[in-house]
């Protein structure tokens, strides 16, 4: 069967991007032909900048060699635009006469730079800056002349106008407007902007309305409606661009001010997609590459026939690319009404922030001087996250909210290249950086795959998207809501609500109902669905062991070594002298390697292999234990101290409170791990204020915080409610857990899950009584299927553990 | 040459898992995907040594259960961005009955 023909016009970043994403999904359904207007390959137009300043050569930012399109069975014509389609036909016509029909088509035509119509705009010396070739012709132009004008304050403006004096060159910048970069920043960022690169050599002529560009042979001065004039050797253009829709509009495509497109990229010709620069989109076009990369997903899945990617447009921002100038500018910046606004001025330092809040939600930012949170900043407004608990000290950034560790990102722009970013994998800086411009990465997923960075514990993530940043220049590419893994275009909350809506019950139902596109999902997605699937229907569905990381299949904690560690579960932390001689005798019959006293008041015995844990385990149930899953995302721990029993201040018995909420809450499989801790006294000697929930007991009653942690982020908790009797303790902890268990994303902690949706909320919905006995209820539902003994269970087949087959025995006889 | 020898019946691998056998060379994983396919691979990550019969089965391959690098169990190569091979043995099913191929197990104990 012959393959069907896609025909792509325009060789560049969104084209080609939409190329790539296809390819990943469908490898062989179509016969590609590629039409590029440049003479060159695929390169990353948002790293000309750097090419002009001299930072980086035209090499180092090709994306696709010709070795790649050849790789990959594309037919490339570089040089030779697309001059005609023939919609009836179904076939383009290139400048060279080449005629290529096609099933679909894709238009990624881009933009073209706007040239100011006035008397002398077509001199030889009069430049835009889009493509290779203005760079090109800019460097030539420096080596010969001295001056240079650049019409525009815009961003591209601006860093026309820094490289070309990193040329060599004296430049002015002339702008139409008294704001430079008026599309990005408010006034006082602007004018901080105009100070600092005027120190560096910039001359600025603000307000100033071009009326002609005058020369013989070629340009020689610029003059404006003032009458003034400026002799110069070479005019930038960089005014704004334009969507490059000439194409269309000659084939009858229906244009606005692009190629009109619907939420799948499709033109009103249903054989035509659009994408990139050149179309409108819901009423707006874009000019930055991460909408566009968002755009290509889309357009791929449907060129796939998946039929179920949509586009609904992108919230942006925006870096400029200015070597040694920190600014930063997102979303609704200007605010507006029902906006509030939070600053930070000081001119002194030359640093000003500002947000824009609009109802507890961040709706825009802009940050010069001090960018190192923009990163995180952006993912608030992405996700919608809720600011009002946080509100006071959001101005501060990320690392004032109590970050240990590398959740404070420290200035990645300062780091060198030694400087490690990923403590888990050892990643330094430099090979961050390395990858990102040698492999051409442009999102955090392809930095997690290429360098392992980010892609354990995850907290050097917001880091490494700042790395990203810093170093693409522009914005990088951040899909609004992240999929699970490459196995689906579906997110986490997505998955959920249609495994509640849809009545999902196992794993092969998930793959097909929401088109999975590996028959078997993967590593990644396949944990996190079984996590769903039981907590969603605790009574139907299968718990799949099979997609479950080896500590909870195995039920014990793998080591580096390869042996296993078993923890046994002492509730409350109160045990016996018969439990304790019962470890010692396990641990002196397998001759355990270490026994360690964990945080969490049990014990640890290391080093058993495999095939040693069902007899362990036959020994430790036979005494009476039960297993402490220590090793799943589960309920841990409940620490305690000794309360009233015993302790002169202790006002409530903590320990024996401590041991009914071991009992009540052990055995539930939560999104992340889970524990508990319940303090006598207000001294709070059980630390129970950083634990994911802690009981504090006072005088009259006893008080329940929640969303503590004490890891790789330390934080105290938060007030959730009071209560007076113990079995009120127990419900609203019991609530509280299936709460957390309904709604949070897998490997998503109690903190990070309240952080999301506002610790308001969640206090709301374990308040009403009605819904807390509900919650309460379908926790214990829950706890009646999955409240079981995996070791006594597990223990009764140990010929299940041991190898298979032992060939060391035949080789010796 | 090769020289097949019935190690176990398949019913005793679990689908999307892995038995281990033990040689003189070390232990090998054999691996049983959800479509009943068999393969036989060095149990043992070239990354941090992590056994690759403990990790999750998808597909034809089996991600590490350490530091999660995923090997194409048809070739053994690391997939994606990671670098790296373990060595893969050749195994069939006759008659629900596993064999593995010994002969390279087996010179390597004779020298």
């Amino acid at each position: 069967m012959n393959k069907e023909r896609l025909v792509l016009v325009g060789n560049g970043m969104a084209g080609m991007r939409t190329i790539e994403e296809l390819l990943k999904l469908e490898p062989d359904l179509y016969e590609i032909t590629v039409f590029g207007a440049e003479p060159h390959p695929n390169y990353n137009r948002i790293l000309l900048s750097p090419v002009l300043s001299g930072e980086k050569t035209i090499d180092e930012i090709i994306l696709n060699s010709r070795d790649w399109y050849a790789e990959h069975g594309i037919t490339l014509h570089t040089g030779d635009p697309v001059e005609h389609i023939d919609r009836r036909k179904r076939l383009v016509r290139s400048r060279s006469g080449l005629e290529v029909p096609y099933d679909r088509l894709i238009l990624a035509t881009g933009s073209n730079p706007f040239i100011i119509p006035v008397p002398g705009a077509d001199l030889p010396g009069v430049l835009g800056y889009r493509d290779i070739a203005d760079v090109e012709a800019m460097i030539e132009t420096a080596r010969g002349f001295k001056r240079a004008i650049v019409i525009g304050g815009g961003l591209l403006g601006l860093e026309a106008a820094y490289g070309l004096q990193q040329q060599g060159m004296e430049v002015t910048v002339v702008h139409l407007l008294d704001t430079l970069m008026e599309r990005q920043l408010d006034k006082p960022a602007a004018a901080l902007l105009k100070a600092s690169l005027e120190k560096r050599g910039l001359t600025f002529l603000m307000e100033a309305q071009t009326a002609a560009i005058q020369g013989r042979d070629r340009v020689e001065s610029v003059r404006f409606a003032d009458g003034s004039e400026i002799a110069t050797d070479l005019v930038v253009m960089a005014v704004g661009i334009r969507p490059n829709m000439a194409l269309a509009q000659s084939a009858g495509i229906h244009c606005e001010r692009g190629i009109v497109v619907d939420d799948t990229m499709l033109t009103y010709d249903a054989r035509i997609y659009a994408i990139g620069e050149c179309v409108q989109h819901r009423g707006h076009c874009y000019g930055l590459v991460a909408p566009l990369f968002e755009q290509a997903k889309v357009c791929a899945n449907h060129l796939a026939k998946l039929g179920y990617g949509r586009y609904q447009g992108s919230v942006t921002s925006t870096k400029l690319k200015v070597t040694g100038i920190d600014l930063f500018s997102a979303g609704q910046y200007q605010g507006g009404d029902g906006c509030e606004e939070i600053l930070f001025q000081d001119p002194g330092a030359g640093i000003y922030k500002k947000l824009v809040i609009r109802e507890n939600r961040l709706a825009g930012a802009v940050l010069y001087g001090d960018t190192i949170d923009g990163a995180w900043f952006f993912q608030l407004m992405r996700e919608g996250t809720d600011i009002s608990e946080i509100r006071e000290d959001l101005l501060f950034g990320q690392a004032h909210l109590g970050d240990s560790g590398h959740g404070g990102q420290t200035q990645a722009a300062l780091m060198t290249d030694a400087m490690q970013v990923c403590d888990c994998n050892g990643v330094c800086k430099g090979e961050i950086v390395k990858a990102i411009t040698s492999k051409g990465l442009f999102t955090l997923e392809d930095v997690k795959l290429h360098t392992k960075a980010a892609a354990s514990c995850g907290s050097c993530t917001g880091l490494v998207e700042q790395i990203l940043a810093s170093t693409l220049g522009s914005d990088y590419s951040t899909p609004e809501a992240k999929p699970i893994c490459t196995c689906t275009d579906y997110s986490h909350d997505q998955v959920r609500a249609a495994i509640r809506e849809q009545h999902l019950t196992s794993l092969s139902d998930c793959f097909e109902k929401l088109d999975w596109r590996r028959p078997d999902g993967c590593h990644v997605c396949r944990p996190a669905l079984n996590y769903y699937l039981i907590s969603t229907w605790p009574t139907e569905a299968l718990d799949d062991s099979q997609s479950r990381f080896v500590n909870e299949r195995v039920h014990a904690n793998i080591q580096k070594d390869g042996t296993y560690s078993v923890i046994p579960r002492i509730f409350g932390g109160e045990t016996s002298p018969a439990q304790l001689r019962a470890i010692a005798e396990a641990a002196e019959k397998y001759a355990v390697r270490s026994v360690k006293i964990t945080g969490g008041q049990r014990i640890d015995l290391l080093g058993l292999t495999k095939e040693q844990l069902p007899h362990i385990w036959k020994d430790l149930t036979d005494a009476g234990f039960v297993s402490g899953h220590a090793y799943g995302k589960s309920m841990r721990t409940v620490k305690t101290c000794v309360g009233s029993q015993w302790c002169r201040f202790g006002v409530q018995d903590s320990t024996k409170m401590g041991i009914e909420l071991e009992e009540l809450t052990w055995g539930s499989w939560t999104p992340h791990k889970f524990k508990l801790a319940v303090s006598g006294c207000p001294r709070n000697c059980a630390e129970a204020t950083c634990k994911d929930i802690g009981v504090v007991c006072v005088d009259s009653g006893y008080e329940i915080s929640v969303a503590g942690a004490a890891g790789m982020d330390v934080r105290e908790t938060e007030f959730l409610c009071k209560v007076t009797t113990e079995a009120e303790v127990m419900e609203v902890i019991a609530a509280f857990t299936q709460l957390y268990r309904e709604n949070a994303r897998y490997l998503h902690r109690i903190y990070k899950w309240v952080a999301r949706v506002g610790l308001d909320w969640c206090r709301a919905q374990v308040e009403d009584p009605a819904n807390r006995r509900a919650l309460y209820d379908r926790f214990m539902l829950s706890q009646g299927v999955y409240q079981t003994d995996p070791w006594a269970e597990l223990a009764a087949t140990p010929a299940d553990w041991a190898p298979i087959a032992d060939l060391t025995l035949r080789a010796a006889e | 040459m090769t020289a097949f020898l019935d190690i176990a019946a398949l019913d005793d691998i679990p689908r999307q898992g892995a038995r281990v056998v033990k040689t003189m060379i070390g232990c090998i994983a054999v691996f049983r995907t959800a479509e009943d396919q068999l393969f036989a691979l060095e149990d043992r990550c070239p990354h941090k040594g992590g056994p690759l019969s403990e990790g999750i089965v998808h597909g034809t391959s089996v991600t590490c259960p350490l530091h999660a690098w995923v090997f194409d169990m048809n070739t053994g190569q690391a997939q994606g961005a990671d670098e790296g091979a373990v060595q893969t043995y050749p195994v069939r099913l006759e008659a629900g009955r596993v064999l593995l191929d010994v002969t390279r197990l087996a010179r390597r104990s004779a020298a």
